[in-house]
Formats: C-alpha cells, sequence, structure tokens
C-alpha cells in the first residue's frame, strides 16, 4: 500500500467527519477568497491600460464644487496630453427612488467622450446618432441588460441634484472592457434648462500620451491653477474611484480583520477534527511503529490527510466563490475589477493546504513519538 | 426525567481541548458579528439622535440633502416671518440660515484625505442645538476665517484643535474651539460663520437650508405645511428629526456585506460544532446505553446532548462578547450616502447587540448539536453497550 492510498484511506475512515470538516473549510475558504479578489480588485489592480493612461481633475475644495469649462483649454496646452472631456455628475434615479434604480449618469461632451474612452467599443453609426440627437444618451452594455434598454427606447430620469428631469432616447450601447453600469448624455441638455450649471463641469477626464506621462500631467495640471479661483486635484482614475472607497471608512482594516479572523477559525475547524482522528488512532500509530515506519512516515501520514481535507475542501469553496465574484463584478463601476484570476486561485489553494499543514502539526509530532509501550496501552 | 446539567459540564471539561477549540471557532464568528452589529448601532443612534423635534428644516424642492439644496436671500427672508416660527427672548425670530459644504481634510492616520460637512450659521444657529455645547475655546467670530470642530475629530484630523490651522477653501482658517454634540450627526461637522463661509465659497447669493424654530410640537407639524404650501418660496420642509432619520440608511453596504460575512462564518462555526458534537457522542455510545438502561428517555437524552452544544456554543459567544468589549465607544468614520461627507460614530457593543449576539451563537449551538443529539438518542442499547 502507497502513502498516498493510506493517507486517503485515514481520511475516508470517518466519513461523516470528514464531510463535516471539509464542508467547513469550504465555506470560509469561499469567503476568504472573496475577500482577497475585492482586496485584489481595489488595491492591487491598475485597470485596462487605457485606463491607467487617464487622469481626473476635479475641484481640490470637493467633489462638489465645480470647475469653470476654461480649464479645458488651458489643460489643452499642457504636453502629454491627448484629449479630454468634461464629466458631471448628474446623479438621478429611474422611475423611483428604490436602490435598483439608481446608477451613475454623467453629462459629457459626447465628440470628446469616443477620444477620451477609445477602448469602450461602440457602433460608429450609434455613436454619430448619440452625437447628434440632443437628447440622445449612451449606456453600457450591462446596464441596458439589467434595464432590458434598447436602441432607440426613451426614459426619463428624475432630479436630484440639477433641477430637471432629462427625457432621453437611447442611441447607443458601448462595451467596456469592464462593466461600468454608467450613462452619459449631452451637457447641452442640463445646461439649457439649469442656468447655473452653465460651463461648471464636474471634473475633467484627460487622456494622457503614455502611463509614464501620467504623473507629469497631473503635476502640470495642478500647477497651472494653483493660484486660479478653483484650484485643482488630478489623480489617476484608479485613485479616483479608490476615493470612494475609502469613504467608506477602513476598508482594508476591514478585510484584513475577518480575513484574518477567517483563517483563524478555519485552523481551529481543521485542527480540531486532526485531534480528534489522530487520538483515536493512538494505538494504531504505536503498531505502525512496531511495523518499522518511520517518525518521519508517520507525521507525513497524518499531515498528508488533513492538507488532502483542506485542499479538497478549499476547493469546494473556491469554485463557488469564483461564481460569486463573478456576480460582484457585474455590478459595475468600482466592483468590476473585483474577479478571479489564475493567480488568486493558485494563492487560495496554497492557503488551504497551508491551512491543513499548520493544523496537524501539533497532533502529529505528540503521535510520532509517542512510546510504543504507551500507545498500545491507550485506551482510546 | 432530565439529565443533570453536571453531566454536561463535566464532559466539556473531560474534553478540554475539543471544547476549547470549538469554543474559540465559535467566539471568533461571534467577534465579527459584534463587529458589525456596533458599528451598524453606533451609525443608528448617530442619527437618531440628531434633531430637535421642534425643528424644521427647509431645503429646495427635490433636494435629498442640504448639501444640493439653495435657498435664495429673498426666499429665506419670507421664511423667517412666516406664522409659526418662534421668538427668543430677545424678541428675535428663531430662525438660522445655514450655508452647507464639503471640504477635504486629511486624517491623521495617514490613509488619506476625508470630505467633511461645514457647516456656516449665526449664534442663532446654535441657538436652535442646545444639545450641542462648548467645550474648550469659543464660537467662531463674525467675520472672521474661525472655526470649532467636533471633539470626536480632533485626533482623526490633523490640525484638527485649538490655536492650529485648518486649510480649505481659498486659505488656512483657525481653529478656535471644540464642541461637544453628544454623539448626534453633529459630530462629523466643522462649524464656521455663514457670511465668512459665503464669501469664500461664492455663495453670496443665498444659503444651503434654513432651520426654523417652532413654538411646540404640534405646531412644528403645522409649520411644515406652512412652508409647503407657501407658494412665493416654493420650498419644501420636513421635521429636522425626520430628516436625519431618512440618513440612516448609510449603513447600506456595510450591512450587506456585514450580514453576509457573518452568515457565512456562523455555517462554518457550525459545522465545526457538529463535528465536535459527532464526536462527543461516538467517545459515550457505552455511556449513553447505560444511561438507557438507567431509565433515562431517549427524548432526556437528546435534550441533555442539545444542552451540551448550546452550553459549548454560549461558552464561545461569551468569549467572543469579552474579547469585543474593549472597542466599544471606539470612534470611526463612514460616509454618508446622501451628504458624501464622513459621519463620525462610535462602535456601540449595545446590550441589545450583546443579546443578539448570544442568540446568534445559540443558534449555532443548536444547529450544530441537534443531528448528533438525534443520533445519540436512537442508538440501540444493546449494540452500544456491546460496542
Amino acid at each position: 500500500m502507497t502513502l498516498s492510498l493510506f493517507i486517503t484511506k485515514s481520511a475516508l475512515r470517518n466519513k461523516r467527519r470528514t464531510l463535516l470538516t471539509m464542508l467547513g473549510v469550504a465555506v470560509s475558504l469561499g469567503l476568504l477568497t472573496v475577500m482577497m479578489s475585492v482586496w485584489k480588485g481595489f488595491y492591487l489592480d491598475k485597470g485596462s491600460a487605457e485606463a491607467a493612461q487617464r487622469v481626473i481633475t476635479r475641484h481640490k475644495v470637493s467633489l462638489t464644487n465645480f470647475l469653470p469649462s476654461y480649464y479645458a483649454d488651458r489643460i489643452r496646452t499642457i504636453p502629454g496630453v491627448v484629449a479630454l472631456v468634461p464629466n458631471s455628475w448628474f446623479g438621478g434615479t429611474y422611475k423611483d427612488d428604490k436602490s435598483g434604480n439608481f446608477f451613475a449618469q454623467f453629462f459629457t461632451d459626447a465628440v470628446e467622450w469616443a477620444k477620451v474612452y477609445p477602448e469602450y467599443r461602440i457602433d460608429p453609426d450609434e455613436l454619430h446618432a448619440w452625437q447628434r440627437d440632443r437628447a440622445g444618451a449612451i449606456v453600457d452594455d450591462a446596464l441596458a441588460k439589467q434595464y432590458n434598454w434598447k436602441v432607440g427606447q426613451k426614459i426619463i430620469l428624475k432630479r436630484n441634484i440639477y433641477p430637471v428631469d432629462p427625457e432621453l432616447t437611447i442611441r447607443g450601447i458601448y462595451h467596456p472592457p469592464e462593466a461600468t453600469k454608467t450613462m452619459y448624455f449631452h451637457r447641452e441638455y442640463v445646461e439649457e434648462a439649469v442656468s447655473w450649471a452653465k460651463g461648471q463641469p464636474g471634473t475633467f477626464s484627460i487622456m494622457c500620451a503614455s502611463p509614464e506621462a501620467v504623473s507629469q500631467v497631473s503635476q502640470a495640471v495642478d500647477e497651472m491653477f494653483r493660484n486660479a479661483p478653483a484650484p485643482t486635484k488630478t489623480e489617476s482614475e484608479k485613485a479616483f474611484q479608490l476615493g470612494f472607497v475609502n469613504m467608506l471608512g477602513n476598508v482594508k482594516a476591514f478585510i484584513l480583520g475577518i480575513g484574518g479572523a477567517v483563517v483563524f477559525a478555519t485552523l481551529l475547524v481543521s485542527a480540531n477534527t486532526m485531534a480528534m482522528a489522530i487520538r483515536e488512532r493512538t494505538r494504531e500509530v504505536a503498531v505502525l511503529k512496531i511495523l518499522g515506519f518511520q517518525r518521519a512516515t508517520i507525521l507525513t501520514l497524518f499531515v498528508g490527510e488533513a492538507m488532502l481535507q483542506c485542499l479538497i475542501g478549499g476547493l469546494f469553496g473556491i469554485l463557488p466563490a469564483t461564481l460569486m465574484t463573478a456576480v460582484v463584478s457585474s455590478m459595475g463601476g468600482f466592483f468590476s475589477g473585483i474577479k478571479m484570476t489564475p493567480g488568486l486561485f493558485v494563492v487560495a489553494v496554497l492557503v488551504a493546504a497551508f491551512i491543513g499543514f499548520i493544523s496537524a502539526i501539533v497532533p502529529s509530532y505528540n503521535a510520532s513519538k509517542l512510546a510504543i509501550v504507551d500507545g498500545l496501552r491507550h485506551i482510546g | 426525567m432530565a439529565i443533570p446539567l453536571s453531566y454536561n459540564l463535566r464532559n466539556m471539561r473531560q474534553r478540554k481541548s475539543a471544547t476549547l477549540m470549538t469554543a474559540l471557532g465559535i467566539a471568533l464568528t461571534v467577534t465579527t458579528a459584534i463587529f458589525i452589529m456596533s458599528l451598524l448601532a453606533g451609525l443608528d443612534a448617530a442619527f437618531r439622535a440628531s434633531g430637535d423635534p421642534q425643528n424644521v428644516l427647509v431645503m429646495r424642492k427635490g433636494s435629498a440633502a442640504e448639501l444640493s439644496s439653495g435657498i435664495s436671500h429673498d426666499a429665506a427672508a419670507v421664511l423667517k416671518t412666516l406664522p409659526g416660527v418662534a421668538r427668543d427672548a430677545q424678541g428675535q425670530q428663531m430662525a438660522s440660515g445655514e450655508l452647507v459644504v464639503i471640504v477635504v481634510l486629511p486624517r491623521s492616520d495617514g490613509t488619506g484625505d476625508t470630505n467633511v460637512t461645514l457647516r456656516g450659521m449665526t449664534a442663532m444657529g446654535r441657538e436652535l442645538r442646545p444639545t450641542v455645547h462648548l467645550v474648550s475655546g469659543r464660537w467662531p467670530a463674525d467675520g472672521q476665517r474661525e472655526v470649532t470642530v467636533p471633539t470626536s475629530m480632533t485626533k482623526r484630523f490633523i490640525n484638527a484643535s485649538v490655536g492650529n490651522d485648518l486649510r480649505f477653501g481659498k486659505n488656512a482658517w483657525r481653529v478656535v474651539g471644540v464642541f461637544d454634540a453628544a454623539g448626534t450627526a453633529h459630530e462629523s461637522e466643522v462649524w464656521a460663520d455663514v457670511h465668512q463661509m459665503a464669501t469664500e465659497f461664492n455663495r453670496e447669493y443665498g444659503v444651503s437650508s434654513m432651520l426654523l424654530h417652532a413654538y411646540d410640537k404640534a405646531s412644528a407639524t403645522t409649520l411644515v405645511q406652512t412652508v409647503i404650501d407657501d407658494q412665493r418660496t416654493k420650498l419644501d420642509a420636513q421635521l429636522e428629526t425626520e430628516y436625519y432619520a431618512s440618513q440612516t440608511k448609510s449603513g447600506g453596504i456595510i450591512r450587506v456585506v456585514g450580514i453576509i460575512v457573518a452568515i457565512v462564518m456562523a455555517v462554518g462555526s457550525s459545522f465545526a460544532a457538529m463535528n465536535t458534537m459527532y464526536a462527543a457522542v461516538a467517545y459515550r455510545m457505552r455511556e449513553i446505553a447505560t444511561l438507557r438502561v438507567l431509565g433515562f428517555s431517549r427524548a432526556s437524552i437528546l435534550l441533555s446532548f442539545v444542552i451540551e452544544s448550546l452550553l459549548l456554543a454560549l461558552l464561545g459567544g461569551v468569549v467572543g462578547v469579552i474579547l469585543m468589549l474593549p472597542f466599544n465607544g471606539m470612534t470611526t468614520g463612514t460616509s454618508n450616502n446622501v451628504t458624501f461627507s464622513e459621519v463620525a460614530f462610535s462602535l456601540r457593543v449595545t446590550p441589545g447587540v450583546i443579546t443578539t449576539a448570544l442568540i446568534f451563537s445559540a443558534m449555532m449551538g443548536l444547529i450544530g448539536g441537534l443531528l448528533p443529539a438525534w443520533h445519540a438518542a436512537r442508538q440501540n442499547i444493546l449494540t452500544a453497550l456491546r460496542g
């Protein structure tokens, strides 16, 4: 009998216990995997190549202060700036105030928009149709799917910040690399209805010539308006989005805390099982020793059993977690970066193996150094 | 006849390491649950305690928050003279036109900037909020670049203490006082002089909102209707208490994520408890059969093991509560979904939170213990005695 077969047989000896342990490990590792993918999406990913080339300029004081639109022409003179578009947050709701009917809406410059977001694929005819229709709007595929919107459909947004309820026609559906769940419509629509909104965009999205130009452009913009009536703050698109995550509170500590608690709890589950499994086999260990098995072999036997349990349990958790991250990712906006990757998968599997290893090490060490006589005398 | 409780307690002590590991696992789950519940309890408390039932808040129609509201000086003048607005001892109308903007302040823990609400008012605004009082220093003088900050902010933001300068708007503002807002939403606001703010933020055309004080609670409701019906101003009004109550949904994301995390961890812990209880039953097969021979019924065996599982889980629950108690009162912040600015609040491990946590742990014990106990009660006496 090979060592691996022995390990499998031992693991299957108390099927119920093994199954319960695996389920416990599965649930915890599933949670941990989701947490890790959130961490990665928020703090490690840089977004698509184009997104890494974009910076966002806003009023230094806060997002609720507007920028004068003449800034656009001055920013264009900065070397390294390829294109820029003014974006204003409309903040309306669709149909009613239920949270399911809230999504991001920006009013923008339809011509410049296409230059700043080249990776958002859109049918050229649809783009032109939108650019020609001042009451037109475009949405991304995820949003269109959520509300079952078709090109040509009319929708009404309800006001919140600006006192106007836009009646818009969907002229096109764009396909971003990651769901944005964002609607864009024309600046003119709001500016004609609301006099104080005229020439007062909330932010400028700037496309830089290269990822290397990003920091230099950001500094140049902020330097340009340092002493202007509206000083600016310019940061990468990713940093801008992360600002909203950080507003939720100390998200990093929250994820780390829960992740730590989950790993430790799983460790306890697995360790408890291994302690029980090894204790009831004390006499067998003694027999194995009599037969001439080395301490190292006995150690491997138990540690292997624990790792096998945790790995299988872990896989049962990691796979559903992968599906869950896909759901979270489809929520769009800054959730779209939360995705499962092969790298994350490997890390999750390693964590599972590590938990199995650590949980078995103490009880199996004790078992392996037990004197044969005591082991044989043991009453289980 | 029931099996005495001491039987279960002795058994738990006999199998110390299994009991401890299972209980500790449950304790970790309970800690997470308590942490999330106390966050939400603190957040709820911050909003629920806010507002005076005699105060009426007036904003532009369609505005969900003071930030997106605007009232012209003309309309503000009309509001002051509405019937139902109380007068103070000096005969002044108790009405306060206020400016609300958001400013960015750097956190002192080095994790970046946070949006903070800056509220501009006159002495009347403070008169309308008697729960807010000065702790040290003084209130901002009229026409000066001065602010007072709440006690909760002094440690959490750089330079947010008396004598230092906060940088926002066009230039530096001197901190001249610290106030205590008794745990209300004002605990997250910096207060300044309304006229100085109007110049600083180019808001000379009007105020953000207007706070009116009614003679009593009943007339406050009437005053709300008077404002809504007024055809000259065309504004919206609500009781100040209602305005803050509607903002409690700010904890939405924390609530959803928290509940999911707590439930998932509880499922894991229930499996662990089940494992331990199955083992406990397996070790005691002969004992159980003996108990049956002595005349204890199946029901009392079932009950006894369920109780043991409950005790195990409650031990974990109590350890979890003890681990989390030191965090009671810790101040933290989150973003208000309505105003996009920070809400400071304290973690509150309230009796309600503790009760819920203990019930939560008992649930884990119950779910984990029921099947093994059933298994124990259904044993065939003869085979068990021989085994």
